[in-house]
């Protein structure tokens, strides 16, 4: 794989109000101004990467950039470069004035890029040497993102650098309330959550994904077909879709009601409740009885099939939760994957026997 | 109802004889973990514990250890495939 990127340096997607034609030269002159209301582009682009597209280009030029009319008084607010990241720290920042330093977190945002390293140490005090911050505040304080501290650390940035970082909540929405209490932040805005809306929000990317891989699925199925004796037909590809959205969409969903701690065991329970509650209904719609001779391999090559489809989509679903650990997810891996793949290859061999035997 | 994930699995682990107090891994932690008492941090609710390595980071005392990575299944089938560390590339495709 090549190392090079195939993104452009810098993005133009940005509705950044123009520096104007200042010709102060003070400090911080040229930082661009940051508008702290989104325009309709701002919210279509939120749409659109929420769907998968273009996420990986969606950032800003990372820099110096100022809200309000700043002083050398006002306070230093550190982000990512990633823009919906970016738009939802300045809109919650009207009638503030102050300084925001971004990042250059390869269009990625806070939390993840500290995972990476890439929110971290090093860019943090390239970025306060470029932007001048000594020169340009009197203050020797920087706010970050709490999010952001898996990446910084904050001692070797106040011993080079000589900025002492506090770190703000872990909501863009509360960074008001947040300066207006003397930079304290409640345990409230310390806690990370993951509520119905958020598990919402993210579920269309994974969905997304595994319907591009199912493509291909589709195609092998298709090949399959010229020399089966009973067909793959829309009847199995919407039994198969609706495995995939138990475990992409309604396993995310449904989360803390699942009985259960891991997130394979929680998939594979409501893919094995959708399978047979699927297989029933049609067996009650049809009046044939799946404990035929005929019937029995499709129906128990589907039980085993697509509840390791569901797991597996609700297992992957633990990188966009908030709560667990790799230590957690390496047991989980552990335990269910071989499970999974098992099961679902037991239950594909049934199958082909079926399609071929007719 | 809340969500917890498995229990007794995290590697988090506090030096108390090294910490001085400062609270700096309370103010970090996203899951409340850790509480105060008699001027040292105590790990109260390890279960809680992501390990991020927020607080190992930045304690100026050097008394937290961890393990720290991604709680993401994607990036451990990454990592083996590529015969890396559990590798957090989000990004779609090969390209980016």
């Amino acid at each position: 794989m090549s190392e090079e990127s195939c993104c452009p340096p810098q993005s133009t997607c940005c509705s950044l109000d123009a520096a104007g034609g200042s010709t102060l030269r003070a400090p911080g002159a040229e930082a661009p101004a940051v508008s702290t209301s989104l325009t309709f582009a701002d919210r279509f682009g939120a749409c659109r990467v929420r769907l998968g597209i273009g996420r990986n280009n969606y950032k800003l030029e990372p820099g110096l950039y100022r809200v309000g009319s700043p002083n050398d008084d006002s306070p230093v607010l550190v982000s990512a470069n990633y823009k919906l990241t970016f738009d939802t720290l300045r809109k919650n920042l009207q009638g503030l004035d102050c300084w925001l330093l971004i990042l250059d977190t390869k269009g990625i945002n806070v939390w993840c890029a500290a995972g990476k390293g890439t929110f971290g140490t090093a860019e943090l005090l390239l970025r306060i040497e470029q932007a001048g911050l000594a020169r340009l505040v009197s203050h020797r304080q920087l706010v970050l993102p709490q999010l952001g501290a898996p990446g910084v650390d904050s001692n070797e940035v106040a011993r080079q650098s000589g900025f002492r970082v506090v770190y703000g909540p872990v909501r863009a929405s509360d960074i008001k309330q947040f300066i207006a209490s003397g930079f304290k932040a409640s345990p409230e805005m310390r806690r990370v959550k993951f509520t119905l809306r958020d598990r919402l929000v993210l579920t269309p990317i994974e969905l997304g994904s595994v319907l591009k891989i199912s493509l291909i699925a589709f195609g092998v199925l298709f090949l399959i077909n010229l020399f089966a004796a009973r067909p793959f037909g829309l009847f199995d590809i919407a039994l198969y879709l609706g495995a995939v959205l138990t475990g992409a969409v309604l396993t995310p969903l449904l989360l803390p009601l699942i009985p259960g701690r891991a997130f394979a065991w929680k998939g594979w329970l409501l893919g094995l409740i959708y399978t047979a509650g699927a297989l029933w209904i049609i067996g009650w719609l049809t009046q044939e009885s799946w404990f035929t001779p005929e019937s029995w391999l499709l129906a128990a090559g589907y039980l085993l099939l697509l509840p390791a489809c569901s797991s597996y989509l609700a297992m992957n679903f633990t990188g966009a939760s908030t709560y667990t650990s790799p230590s957690g997810v390496l047991k989980e891996m552990r335990l269910a994957l071989p499970l999974i793949i098992g099961s679902a290859a037991v239950g594909a061999v049934l199958l082909l026997i079926k399609t071929f035997k007719g | 109802m809340a969500l917890t994930y498995l229990k007794n699995v995290s590697t988090l682990a506090l030096d108390t004889d090294k910490c001085s107090g400062c609270a700096r891994c309370g103010e970090v932690c996203p899951h409340a973990v850790y509480t105060f008492a008699s001027k040292k941090a105590h790990i109260t609710h390890r279960d809680r514990c992501i390990e991020c390595g927020a607080c190992a980071l930045n304690c100026p005392d050097n008394a937290i250890t961890v393990n720290a990575g991604v709680g993401c299944a994607a990036a451990v089938i990454t990592g083996w495939i590529k015969g890396t560390e559990p590798s957090c590339d989000c990004t779609d495709d090969s390209c980016c």
